[in-house]
This record gives structure tokens, C-alpha cells and sequence, in this order.
């Protein structure tokens, strides 16, 4: 099953939209290809296809465990967490660019109409607008969840988030006025054709900045409670949402409100000989090379889904690595300075003793992401498959 | 745009068939003295910072008006943003001499906890947000600032509607905030008064390098904004207006509003400039002695029979006194506890911080003689957490 997200680059008009869907597929799958096979996301083990799958997670609390799930994909995962913010609390507000008529995504779907156009409205075109009125409103005590359309274009509010969110609560000391309340949310990483600028993840330009904290969810049952963890939060958060999985990722979600734990890391799978690390999109890769690996050189391999890129959790990993003595990070965006640099160090410090193998970073090339190439780009099964083979014959 | 007046240079009412805004002799003479009390601290401020004695300082000579004026208009629940040089904000709203001094001098009083630069005061109390040097960032704040009262006053009835005021110079107002801002006040109806005191220069930079238009007042009408220009220099003229723009920015369920208030930067930038390295000290002579918002305010009440040369020297003297004896308090006291660097960056310190506490612990024992950890309060133990 391949999937499609439909993407709205947002200044081409609609009647030009049809045409970017090309006759000819940018890329293909070989018919030999045993590895880089399209994510079969109706069977992956990451999602939970059953009710008794999605309610057995632990972290769920037990009056969530004991009621019922519908399948939802995570736009509309993203939507429910939305519609229960809004109205278990007065002080959410949720704007953005086109975010009234449902967004380009769908996420707010039918909210201005149920919580009225006060609390969910579109803000002119304008980013740096954006998030420093949600900044302020913040500080007012109200809960914002803006969004940007795309994380490509979150930069020109960079400084709002670097200068003013991320040191808000700092510098006003014992004022205690901070922009808590503040959730920025925004689609990233690669959806197949987005090229260079409907595409990146630049989750790691905000793990450098003390005071914000970014999560990225890998699953809709993950978006939802993530999500109202980060709206709960009192620290300002980025939210980055894996747009490929917005209607890729299908599964049974909990109808009940409940959330995830922030800087909390998951072990999706144990394994004693190497720990895999990673979050969003790739971990669905990473799967994938996992089952291909582990039937291949008879190996054991743990999965570890990060979820909160930062501040994140440094012990779950290195008590990980400290079993297994090998590790390998996986991210889409790119190898130079990304959250793999920050990973693998700490790893280095916390486990040198154990390694067995230097650790390897599974990454995006240092280059950008020219329209037609991306498969080559983002780590496919095959890159994650050869860097587990590296370190067990290392 | 022309510009609004009440008094001329001389403190004489210009238009004489006009009512005057309702203002009683006390409150007069407390905008004047708290002006007197800004410039008086700025002059001792900044011979301190010459000497050494704190590491930096914005003085606001020439602004005293607009900010005392602006301030003495605003019900005391309004919200304030803030650029630096509004210190008569600040002294208007109840900031105090000790106030000032313990955030200048970065002890274990300044609510900022020595995290901040001189001039970058706050407070809770009086509801102003605390300063931060990246400019214009603070416009946008406002305007989400004022739809988060909006929205309060809404949901709860028995909330009082509020305004947000917000304070920025011409240069500010070239950066993208102030067009982002301006912009979504008026597509959301922020109730929000933005206030832009146009001095003439940022740093060196003057007007006509600034904009090209007719100043930053005639931008308003664009933005669908009322908008009025003021003489920065007549306090009466500056309060009139601002009680004017608070009540129209809450009418029909709230809207911005723009005020230009104009004036000139008599002082340098900061402690870090000299000014007469790009413009003239006749230039800054000339305006001091032909125009100032204290002296034109101390005509119009000799005028008035309220002010004379007997109490402008005794104020000076008390104000002077009273300066130097909260310097004297501020200047040694302790230092806040070395935690504070980490504090307050989350809600919780996290586990990465805490690791780098404990290892700066173990370095300031290792190399005790390195470090000077006498001024800080508590010491090394000023790193263990506080109980709560």
C-alpha cells in the first residue's frame, strides 16, 4: 500500500494543484527489491491494528485501558486531541495560517464551527506574527496551539521562538510570567515530492535552544497523547508532526483524553545486541530493516522511539546502549549536527566501555531536497539495514 | 500627520477656547516629580556606569514625557509592554528607587535574578513584562497579550475590560514584528494601544535613513489602525491622547490603536555610545535648552502658581539623597544563588541540567581558588536545590 499525502504548497492556486501529481512517479521500486519495499503501514508492529493492541499500552491510564478505540489516521488523531483541548479548557486557542476551514492537513476540522471563531481562527500570512501573538497571549495565561503550515516556513518566527518563547520565563525571574501555555505545531519531513521546501525536519536548529521542548510523535495514538502532554505542559513546545503519516498511519486510538509522558523515551521493541535509535517517519524504516536484519545475521535489535527530542532521555538510552554495546541513529533530516551528533556523543561518554562498534548515524545527506531525489536522500531500509550489518561485523 | 499639542515650549495653553483634560494640581505634580526622579537617577545611572560601578546604562533624557504621561493614562491592571527607555513607566506605575537599583545592580532583590542586563526591569505586581533587548519582538506579544484579556473579558463578566500598551521606537518599527503586529491587532481586534516614541535616531541612524515616509504615524491608516501624533514633549498633551486611544481601543468589542508621540533623543544611545561621533552637540544643545517634556511642565505650573525655584531646588536635593541612598543599599547586597543559572529555564531543571550542576560543583571544589563565590548568596551551596 503506498501512501499519498496530498500536499497543497500553499501559493500555487487549487486549479494548478492537480498538476503536481505527475503520470510518471518520481521514484520507483525496483522489481527485485527485497529491502527498500514500500511501508506496508497495514501491518507494520509500530501501529496497533486491533483494540486490544492499542488499549494494552502501560502508559495509558486504566480507565483509558478499559474503554473503547476507533481507527483514526493522525490527522485525526491530531483533530480529537485538539476538540478535547478545546473544550475541557477555556484558555486554548487554536490559529494559524487557512487553520479555520479545517487546515491544508485537516487537523482542525470542524473546530471553529463547534468552538466558535473567537477561539479557532485564521491570522494574516505572517509567522513571525504568528507565533509571537501566541507568545503574548501565552504570557496573558491563555493556552495557544498555533500552528505553522509547514516547518519549512517556521524560520521567519525563529527569533520569536529563540529570543522571546525559549527565554521568556528565564529572564522574567521571580515574576514567574512565561509562555507556558504555548504549543507551535507544524508539519515536517519528507512526503515524497515536497522538494526543498515542503520537506524538512528542522528539529535540530530547536534542540540547541534551552527553554523549548521539541516532540515528534511517530503514530496517531502517539500524536494524540503527545499532544495534550504538550498542551498540559508549562514549558513552550515544538510540535512536529510527520506529514507523510497524517493519512498513512491508520490505527485504533483511544477514544478517551490521556497523554503521553514528555522527555520520556519508548522501547517499541528489546533487543540485546544493538539499540537503534530514532523518532517520527524513520522508525517505520527502521522496522522494516530490523525484521530483514535480524533474519539475515541472527541478530537481536531493540527499537527506541526518542518522542521528545529535547530535552530528551538520556538515561533510557544509555542503560540501552550499556546492555547491547551497539548503537545506530536514524533521522531523516540531515547528518551534520542533527540530533544524531547529540546522541551519539552522549553515548560515547555515558557507555564507552561497553561499545562494541563506533556508533553509526543513519542520517539525510548534507545537501537539500532537490524534488527528484529524494529516495536517495532519506534513510531508506537498505542504509539502515547496512549500518546494523557494520556494527555486529565490526 | 500633524502633530497634537495642548502647551507650547513656554508651558502656555496653545488653543485657549479648548477645555483642558481633567487633571487635578496632585496628580500634576507627581508626573513632575516622577520625571524629575527619572532624569535625576539617569544622570547619577550614568556617571556610575563611567565609573565602573554597574556594567551598563540607557538613559531616557527627553522621553521622560511620553512615558509619564502614557503610564498616568492607563487604568493601573493594564498590561505594558516595553522597549528600555521607558523608565517613567516604570517609576509612574510604582516601580521604586530600591526597585530600580536592585535590578541595575543584579542582587539577590532583582526579580530578574542577575540574568539580565541593566534597564531590563519587570514586574508582576505592576504588570509589566519584563524587558528583553531583541527589538520590536515585544509589538506582536502585545497584540496576543490583548486578545488574551479580550478573550477573558468575554468569557468572564465580571472581568474589567483591559487594554495593552505597548512601547517601541521609529527604528523598532522598521523590523517585521511591527508590520506583523500591526497587521494581526487589526484582523483580530486587539484592544491594544501600540505607542512609538520617535526620538530621531536609533543609535546613529536618523529618520531619514530610517523611513521615507510620513513617519510611522501615517503607516497606522494602512494597517485600517486610527492613529494620532502627539507632541512627546507635553505631558498634558500625551495623557489626553492616551486616555483617548485606551477608551476607543475598547470600544466595540476592541481594536488598536497607533500614537506617534514625537521627540528627541537629547542623551547618547547608551552607556556604550558616543553620539557626538554622528551629530552635532550644538544639534542636542539646542534642543535642551529650546524644548524639554520636565522644563515645559514646570513652566506651565509656575504658571500655574504651583512651582517655584524654592521647591525645585528641595525636590532635587530630596530626590538626589534618596537616589544615592538606595544606590548605597543595592550596590551590597549580595549577589543571587549561582542555581540561578540553571533555574527557570524549564518549569523543572531537567536531568541534563542538573548533571551540569553537579559537575560545576565538583569543579568550583576542585579549583576552589579560581573562583570567587563570596558575592553569591549562599555560596557553593547556592547550587543545591531550593526547597520549596
Amino acid at each position: 500500500m503506498k501512501s499519498r499525502v496530498p500536499l497543497s504548497p500553499r501559493r500555487l492556486v487549487t486549479s494548478v494543484r492537480a498538476t503536481i501529481y505527475p503520470r510518471r512517479p518520481y521514484s520507483t521500486h525496483p522489481p527485485n527489491a527485497r529491502l527498500n519495499l514500500p511501508i506496508d503501514y497495514a501491518t507494520t508492529p509500530l501501529l496497533a491494528h486491533t483494540p486490544k493492541s492499542s488499549l494494552s499500552n502501560p502508559e495509558l491510564p486504566q480507565h483509558v485501558r478499559d474503554s473503547k478505540t476507533t481507527r483514526q489516521n493522525m490527522f485525526q488523531a491530531v483533530n480529537s486531541a485538539l476538540r478535547h483541548a478545546l473544550s475541557t479548557d477555556d484558555r486554548v486557542l487554536v490559529f494559524g495560517e487557512d487553520v479555520a476551514f479545517g487546515g491544508v492537513f485537516r487537523c482542525s476540522m470542524g473546530l471553529a464551527n463547534d468552538f466558535g471563531s473567537e477561539r479557532v481562527f485564521n491570522t494574516p500570512l505572517s509567522e513571525q506574527g504568528i507565533v509571537g501573538f501566541a507568545i503574548g497571549a501565552a504570557l496573558e495565561g491563555m493556552k495557544p496551539v498555533a500552528e505553522i503550515q509547514f516547518a519549512d516556513y517556521v524560520y521567519p518566527a525563529f527569533d520569536q521562538l529563540v529570543n522571546e518563547a525559549a527565554k521568556v520565563r528565564y529572564r522574567a525571574g521571580t515574576t514567574d510570567m512565561h509562555a507556558g501555555g504555548l504549543v507551535v505545531r507544524m508539519p515536517m519531513g519528507g512526503v515524497g515530492h515536497g522538494a526543498l521546501y515542503h520537506s524538512q525536519s528542522p528539529e535540530a536548529l530547536f534542540t540547541h535552544i534551552p527553554g523549548l521542548r521539541v516532540v515528534v510523535p511517530r503514530s496517531p495514538i502517539q500524536a494524540k497523547g503527545l499532544l495534550l502532554a504538550s498542551i498540559a505542559c508549562n514549558d513552550p513546545v515544538v510540535f512536529m508532526e510527520p506529514k507523510i503519516l497524517y493519512r498513512a498511519a491508520v490505527e485504533q486510538v483511544p477514544n478517551e483524553a490521556y497523554t503521553l509522558p514528555l522527555s520520556k523515551a519508548e522501547i517499541l521493541k528489546e533487543g540485546k545486541d544493538v539499540t537503534l535509535i530514532s523518532y517520527g517517519t524513520p522508525l517505520y524504516n527502521c522496522s522494516s530493516a530490523i525484521a530483514a536484519a535480524e533474519k539475515d545475521f541472527g541478530v537481536s535489535v531493540e527499537l527506541i522511539d526518542l518522542r521528545t527530542i529535547y530535552p530528551w532521555d538520556r538515561p533510557t538510552i544509555l542503560s540501552s546502549v550499556n546492555k547491547t554495546g551497539r548503537a545506530i541513529v536514524v533521522h531523516e533530516s540531515m547528518i551534520n549536527s542533527g540530533v544524531g551528533a547529540e546522541v551519539a556523543a552522549t553515548i560515547q561518554e555515558g557507555a564507552f566501555l561497553r561499545l562494541e562498534a563506533p556508533v553509526q548515524r543513519v542520517a539525510g545527506w548534507s545537501t537539500h531536497m532537490g524534488l527528484l531525489y529524494e529516495k536517495f536522500n532519506i534513510p531508506d531500509v537498505v542504509r539502515i539495514y547496512d549500518a546494523i550489518r557494520k556494527v555486529i561485523e565490526y | 500627520m500633524p502633530t497634537y499639542r495642548i502647551l507650547d515650549q513656554d508651558g502656555v495653553v496653545v488653543d485657549k477656547d479648548r477645555t483642558l483634560p481633567k487633571v487635578s494640581d496632585e496628580q500634576v505634580l507627581e508626573w513632575y516629580k516622577n520625571m524629575l526622579s527619572v532624569s535625576i537617577m539617569d544622570l547619577i545611572m550614568f556617571e556610575a556606569q563611567r565609573q565602573g560601578r554597574l556594567s551598563f546604562y540607557m538613559v531616557s533624557a527627553g522621553e521622560e514625557g511620553i512615558a509619564v504621561g502614557s503610564a498616568a493614562a492607563l487604568h493601573p491592571k493594564d498590561v505594558i509592554f516595553a522597549q528600555y527607555r521607558e523608565t517613567g513607566v516604570f517609576a509612574q506605575r510604582g516601580f521604586t528607587l530600591d526597585d530600580f537599583m536592585n535590578q541595575l545592580f543584579a542582587n539577590r532583590h532583582d526579580p530578574g535574578l542577575g540574568r539580565n542586563m541593566p534597564v531590563h526591569y519587570g514586574s508582576s505586581a505592576l504588570r509589566i513584562h519584563t524587558i528583553s533587548s531583541p527589538l520590536a519582538t515585544q509589538i506582536p506579544h502585545a497584540a496576543g497579550a490583548a486578545y488574551a484579556l479580550k478573550m477573558q473579558a468575554l468569557q468572564n463578566p465580571n472581568e474589567d475590560p483591559r487594554v495593552v500598551a505597548c512601547y517601541f521606537g521609529e527604528g523598532a518599527a522598521s523590523e517585521g514584528d511591527f508590520h506583523a503586529a500591526l497587521n494581526i491587532a487589526a484582523t483580530r481586534s486587539c484592544p491594544v494601544v501600540f505607542f512609538c516614541r520617535n526620538n530621531g535616531y536609533a543609535i546613529s541612524t536618523p529618520t531619514l535613513e530610517q523611513y521615507r515616509g510620513d513617519g510611522i504615524a501615517s503607516r497606522g491608516l494602512g494597517y485600517g489602525i486610527d492613529t494620532v501624533r502627539v507632541d512627546g514633549n507635553d505631558i498634558l498633551a500625551v495623557y489626553e491622547v492616551t486616555q483617548q486611544a485606551r477608551r476607543r481601543a475598547l470600544e466595540n468589542g476592541g481594536k488598536p490603536v497607533l500614537v506617534e508621540a514625537m521627540s528627541y533623543r537629547v542623551s547618547h544611545h547608551s552607556t556604550s555610545d558616543d553620539s557626538f561621533a554622528y551629530r552635532a552637540r550644538v544639534e542636542v544643545e539646542d534642543w535642551k535648552r529650546r524644548d524639554n517634556p520636565i522644563t515645559r511642565l514646570r513652566k506651565w505650573m509656575e504658571g500655574r502658581g504651583l512651582w517655584d525655584e524654592e521647591k525645585e531646588k528641595a525636590e532635587r536635593s530630596r530626590v538626589r539623597k534618596q537616589v544615592l541612598a538606595a544606590f548605597a543599599r543595592a550596590e551590597k547586597e549580595k549577589r543571587p544563588a549561582l542555581r540561578n543559572l540553571w533555574d527557570g529555564v524549564y518549569e523543572e531543571v531537567t536531568e541534563e541540567a542538573e548533571a551540569q550542576i553537579q559537575e560545576t560543583k565538583r569543579l568550583l571544589k576542585k579549583y576552589e581558588s579560581e573562583y570567587d563565590l563570596t558575592e553569591f548568596e549562599g555560596g557553593i551551596e547556592g547550587l543545591e536545590k531550593k526547597r520549596k
